[in-house]
């Protein structure tokens, strides 16, 4: 342990005769030791070495929504997915504007498999074969559209998982808007006919 | 009397290595890293792909589970501009004192009229007070009656008076309710803000994606086999 010998001068030899006084300078270190880690513990707790990550969102201004009524979005090309309550996910392709004929509804989740990424999967792949097939309206550079609409009871992960979705599966084009009464009459609709289910 | 004596061994070990090794460790941590920002709700934020970091000079909107909004500005002398034009504008009749807590504090939510009782109150029994967040008028999102949009307008002033104008971040919970995310986005919206971050948790692009194909187009080390052209 720490020594500091300073008991040396009890001997006298005589005089003329003097011993040189040999201290011991060796220091523990052990508690500086404690210290330090003592320290290092406390940064480690208390600080953050990366800052949080965050994804960009572009929304259309005000004035810009106007415009975009102007260039519809191609009936092939659109895929409409509704989100609901219990992180359900409703899709249909087109833009349903005729209310009398309502698309058909699927229904399904985030997971990773048979999901809605695979059905963004499929849709990408089928517009990308049919705006060459030269029917009237396909032109060669048409790309998929999506619209996202949210419902009342949907949640904030729901939203920040479909654009997540959307850049996952590389699709730039994509809109999200309020959801309609038209759209909430088609979950309405697809709901009670599950319920015996 | 014991015939054999044990030899003792010295014990003494020589700590000065052990000694460098932890303040080398404790330099590294003290400049390589920052004081976690006080939050004053814990808010679990959805994942995302997404991997752009959190701008520097940013305002930071908290919502928490149950609604409530909190703001947040960290750049200093902004935040000291942003207080003086609160205060006159609003007629909050701050003292130096609170408007010194008001530059040095965290998060906050509250609206305009508990602000001064709020900044009144020692910091340390300010980390424990019960926010009722910041009000959003949805009738008109325009900041003359939406005390969300004065702050993040007012904010903004500020920011562009001392350099760079702010960027927009906002921190939700995931099970925050939709409605109350679309208040937030489109008060921000309304006020000529269509630009904004949100703050998510890192996760991993999935093989085979879209986005998993770009991310190996764009790495530097392509192997020749892989080329098909």
């Amino acid at each position: 342990m720490a020594e500091i010998d300073t008991s040396g001068g009890g001997k006298k030899k005589g005089p003329g005769v003097k011993k040189a006084k040999k201290l011991s300078t060796r220091i523990d270190l052990t508690p500086m030791v404690d210290l330090g880690f003592l320290l290092i513990t406390f940064f480690i707790f208390t600080t953050t070495m990366s800052k949080p990550k965050t994804m960009e969102i572009m929304m259309p201004t005000e004035d810009s929504i106007k415009k975009e009524d102007q260039t519809k979005a191609k009936d092939y090309c659109t895929m409409t997915i509704l989100l609901s309550k219990e992180h359900r996910v409703y899709y249909y392709i087109g833009l349903a504007d005729n209310p009398l004929a309502p698309p058909a509804l699927e229904v399904t989740y985030f997971q990773n498999r048979n999901g809605i990424r695979d059905a963004l999967i499929a849709h990408k792949k089928k517009v990308y074969e049919e705006r060459l097939n030269g029917m009237p309206g396909h032109k060669a550079d048409d790309e998929p559209v999506i619209i996202i609409k949210p419902d009342f009871n949907s949640q904030y992960e729901d939203m920040v998982n479909i654009l997540d979705e959307m850049q996952i599966n590389g699709l730039n084009t994509y809109a999200m808007i309020d959801i309609t009464d038209v759209d909430k009459g088609f979950i309405a609709a697809t709901e009670a006919a599950n319920v015996g289910n | 009397m014991a015939k054999h004596k044990l030899p003792r061994k010295s014990t003494h070990i020589d700590m000065t290595a052990m000694c460098d090794v932890a303040f080398l460790l404790l330099t590294f941590f003290m400049l390589a890293t920052k004081f976690k920002p006080d939050e004053p709700v814990v808010v679990k934020t959805p994942s995302s792909i997404s991997d752009i970091i959190m701008p520097e000079n940013s305002i930071l909107l908290t919502v928490d589970p149950s609604g409530k909004v909190f703001f947040d500005y960290d750049n200093k002398k902004a935040k000291a501009i942003l207080i003086d034009k609160v205060n006159t504008e609003k007629g909050l009749n701050l003292t130096e004192a609170e408007k010194e807590s008001f530059k040095r504090g965290a998060s906050f939510g509250l609206p305009f009229n508990q602000m001064k009782a709020y900044l009144a109150i020692d910091p340390i029994n300010q980390k424990e007070y019960k926010f009722t967040g910041i009000p959003i008028d949805t009738t008109t999102y325009m900041a003359n009656v939406n005390e969300l949009a004065y702050w993040v307008q007012a904010a903004r002033t500020a920011g562009q008076e001392t350099g760079t104008p702010p960027r927009i971040c906002i921190k939700c919970d995931a099970s925050t309710v939709y409605p109350r995310v679309k208040d937030v986005i489109k008060t921000l919206t309304k006020n000529k803000i269509d630009r904004f971050n949100l703050v998510t948790s890192l996760e991993a692009i999935p093989d085979g994606s879209a986005a998993a194909m770009e991310r190996d187009a764009t790495s530097p080390a392509k192997m020749p086999e892989t080329k098909t052209q």
